[in-house]
């Protein structure tokens, strides 16, 4: 008999060194996030899969699940807290989903209506942020970036070439590139990149392909976030 | 090539010194800084292929520290400690005026490149404010007079090292001793009481004793040295936490000035315990200067072979240690944070568990104090841990040393059982018509006068020793603004919550002192308090909002005076929003004004 925890009241197996995230999704069963994806290792900074162990709050990603845990998730309470977060990264960066060639297949956009978010509450950052588009192949937006680091760890952990990385601090955390010009098109990055196609959001594009799939036909026009529970689906080489 | 050459020059000696060690960057990059007063891009060119590390990963660590540079700045980069405390003794109308007679703009670089000119975090000089650091090296006691003398140096460019001796005096200011900081202490003492004893002598002494860090957590000391003898690995690791940066607090830098034996003698006794061979004090930067001191103290050590192999004739009981510099980020006070810093990397705090005493310093069994505890710990080895343990209350054993601040007549260091008022302590520094006491700094808590016969103690007001005084002259909020700021620029940007929700805290309070503020904002804050306390990564986020809370519930007025509408009120001013507009186009008749700028309630 494996080890089971139980997540809202559904019981959950799961095998030694799964966290709660990974066991959740073996199951099915979706936990909201945005920084984690199953491929790399967790990093728990988004914190939206932050869930109730025993009354205690803690990120589903990097939690180790233990035999008997009690955890909450789709809480009213938790997913409020949620929304919140999702508004924050809204708010910080420059986000305008009309104009935006990742509309409908991107998954802060797809999590934010998921979590019924209404307006953005706060009051935006509008902070300056670069465009490169000196690589022959790809577009970074650095707009739209969540800081999520999945680009990073694509590159460093998968690619073996730490492309990108995070710099700066607290709110002027920013994403940069492995080169003395800062430029995309001096870095060794290539189309072939894992790092290419993990972006949740719309900050790494390929040039030249645009509203190939119309709106209203994308991913999340199809079918809510919810229902993809492998974020794997959802990279975009793999669709 | 020739470039490339001339930073390998001086970039070689620093490299060989930490044994091209990349878990040794942070220290590479804050000496390899000191040759241009900035990080060259060349330089890391060459620390590229010396060290094998990515430009991203270089970068990356550079840029997260407040003292390390990638761009250019002055010859002369003074800075401002910006804690309340300095703000009070007028340290804002001193930059203006040093701005102001050096041609200046504050955060910028002066059109010479000769003098840059900005704020910093409290630099733990609040005794004896204000203060400033140039090129990192701390200047107290700022007066006008003081400020012009130096813009006359910086002007004839007089090096740092011929600037008056007295400007760089930094005073210790014990007001009051009790156990630990009375001069009676032998260097190796406390060890050979300790080898006396044997290690599990030793540790039960500690148990005994009911020691709990003094960091400010109060986690209990034995359990953290049990939990790290008994973790298996190839090296166990102390650190002793200097990195002090809770605005108020200086305790541990008159620790290290006058008291370093005991601290490092603390150290040993940790390590003998709990079988370490390496030990790292990790001391903030804005206590550079104490350098050469300390490492003569460690010199002084090893002589009398208290430090290295064998230490004090006890075969197999080798132990050292190296001190590493922080470059400004208070997140690195955070243990998990300082240990990432110590490996040369950015100091965002980990995931927990594991924790430090399993998973320390690259990955190994490590002990993480402050210098206090460790300091305390030599007196345990000395006279026993029920003898300690009768000092204090009943939860919180021996005693604390708390750093006073603010508005009193005596500013400096108290050192008092634990146990002691508020009252008692306001009454000892000569604080009178007192409004308020911040206890334990801005992630602290903030007592009314009502409160002043509470005591300082883990099961009352448990602190790391930072006690600013607020007389009724000050206007709270504003205490609390300036504390908001803060957490704002330290927040490590890690995570969400609190990289995005400290910076809207900050926005939040500036609109209150714009005067934009409505009741409606009370209730975004508490919302925000919540929020952070509830899903942030660490203690910073947890504890960000504390200021506010303290100060909405026990000073409301400083709030009420500052509503003007009793709804709400965007902090978005459409006829002020107009005035670039105004300016280009020259008008500024009734036309070109919003006159009743009201704006439809937006939200509930």
């Amino acid at each position: 008999m494996s080890k089971t925890f139980t997540l809202d009241n559904k019981v959950i197996p799961f095998e030694d060194g799964q966290t709660i995230i990974q066991a959740a999704q073996a199951a099915k069963v979706y936990i909201p996030h945005l920084c984690y994806h199953p491929g790399f290792k967790p990093h728990g900074s988004c914190k939206l899969c932050t869930v109730k162990i025993n009354g205690r709050q803690t990120a589903a990603c990097t939690m180790q699940a233990a035999a008997g845990m009690v955890v909450e998730s789709e809480t009213i309470e938790l997913n409020a807290e949620r929304r919140t977060l999702t508004q924050m990264l809204f708010v910080e960066g420059n986000h305008f989903c009309p104009s935006c060639e990742k509309s409908g297949d991107c998954q802060l956009q797809a999590t934010a209506y998921e979590l019924g978010m209404m307006s953005a509450h706060f009051d935006h950052f509008f902070p300056n942020r670069p465009l490169d588009a000196s690589h022959p192949d790809f577009i970074l937006d650095l707009n739209r970036c969540i800081l999520c680091s999945l680009c990073v760890r694509a590159s460093r952990d998968v690619d073996g070439k730490n492309v990108f990385a995070l710099a700066g601090r607290g709110i002027k955390t920013h994403l940069i590139v492995n080169a003395k010009s800062g430029k995309l098109a001096d870095t060794d990055f290539s189309a072939q990149d894992k790092a290419a196609h993990v972006c949740p959001v719309g900050v790494i594009l390929p040039k030249r392909k645009g509203f190939t799939v119309p709106i209203g036909e994308r991913t999340f026009d199809k079918l809510p976030i919810s229902e993809y529970v492998d974020t794997r689906l959802l990279d975009s080489d793999e669709k | 090539m020739e470039e490339l050459d001339h930073h390998a020059e001086y970039l070689g000696p620093i490299l060989d010194r930490y044994s091209h060690q990349p878990a040794n960057l942070l220290q590479i990059l804050r000496e390899a800084q000191e040759v241009y007063g900035y990080i060259h891009p060349d330089a890391i060119d060459y620390l590229i292929t010396q060290l094998r590390l990515p430009r991203t990963k270089i970068e990356g660590v550079a840029s997260f520290y407040s003292f390390l540079y990638l761009e250019p700045r002055g010859q002369y980069r003074i800075l401002f400690s910006d804690n309340i405390t300095d703000r009070m003794l007028g340290s804002m109308e001193l930059m203006t005026q040093m701005c102001h007679e050096l041609w200046v703009e504050p955060g910028k670089v002066s059109e010479d490149g000769l003098v840059s000119i900005d704020t910093t975090s409290c630099t733990g000089m609040c005794d004896q404010g204000p203060a400033i650091l140039v090129n990192n090296i701390a200047i107290t006691r700022m007066t006008p007079r003081r400020v012009s003398e130096i813009c006359g140096l910086v002007r004839k460019q007089v090096p740092l090292s011929q600037w008056p001796p007295a400007y760089f005096d930094v005073a210790d200011n014990i007001q009051r001793k009790d156990l630990l900081l009375h001069d009676d202490f032998v260097p190796g003492i406390a060890l050979v009481a300790a080898l006396r004893r044997g290690q599990d002598g030793m540790l039960a002494e500690i148990k005994r004793s009911g020691l709990r860090g003094r960091g400010g957590a109060g986690f209990t000391t034995a359990i953290k040295w049990e939990s790290c003898r008994n973790a298996q690995g190839k090296m166990h690791y102390v650190v002793c936490n200097a990195d002090e940066g809770e605005p108020g607090t200086f305790k541990d830098r008159v620790l290290l000035t006058s008291y370093a034996h005991k601290v490092f003698e603390g150290m040993t006794l940790c390590a003998y315990v709990i079988g370490a061979g390496k030990g790292m004090l990790y001391l903030r930067g804005e206590y550079r200067y104490l350098r050469d001191h300390l490492e003569a103290v460690l010199q002084s050590r090893r002589q009398q072979n208290l430090l290295g192999n064998s230490i004090l004739g006890q075969g197999g009981f080798d132990f050292d240690i190296d001190i590493h510099f922080g470059a400004g980020a208070y997140i690195c006070g955070e243990e998990s944070a300082l240990l990432e810093s110590l490996e040369g990397k950015r100091g965002t705090p980990r995931n927990r568990p594991p924790f430090p005493v399993t998973h320390g310093y690259l990955n190994q069994p490590t002990v993480v104090n402050n210098v206090e505890t460790f300091a305390a710990a030599c007196h345990i080895a000395q006279r026993g841990g029920a003898w300690y343990a009768a000092m204090g209350t009943p939860q919180s054993a021996g005693t604390k040393i708390l750093s006073v601040s603010g508005d009193c007549a005596r500013p400096g260091i108290y050192e008092y059982p634990f146990g002691v008022s508020v009252r008692q302590v306001l009454q000892d520094c000569g604080a009178s018509n007192t409004q308020a006491v911040q206890v334990s700094g801005p992630s602290g808590i903030t007592i009314a006068a009502h409160e002043f016969d509470r005591i300082i103690a883990f099961e009352d007001l448990p602190t790391a020793g930072a006690f600013m005084v607020f007389d009724q002259s000050r206007d709270m909020f504003e205490v609390a603004r300036n504390f908001v700021h803060f957490f704002a620029h330290e927040s490590c940007g890690f995570c969400t919550p609190c990289r995005v929700g400290t910076s809207l805290l900050r926005n939040m309070m500036d609109k209150l002192h714009n005067g934009h503020g409505s009741p409606y904002d009370f209730q975004e804050i508490e919302n925000m308090n919540r929020l952070l306390l509830s899903m942030s990564h660490c203690g910073l986020g947890h504890t960000a909002c504390n200021p506010v809370l303290d100060t909405i519930a026990k000073f409301r007025p400083a709030y009420e005076r500052r509503l003007l509408q009793k709804d709400f009120t965007p902090a978005f001013d459409l006829d002020w929003s107009l005035e670039a507009a105004r300016q280009m186009t020259g008008r500024d008749d009734s036309g070109a004004h919003i006159l009743h700028p009201h704006h439809p309630k937006t939200e509930t």
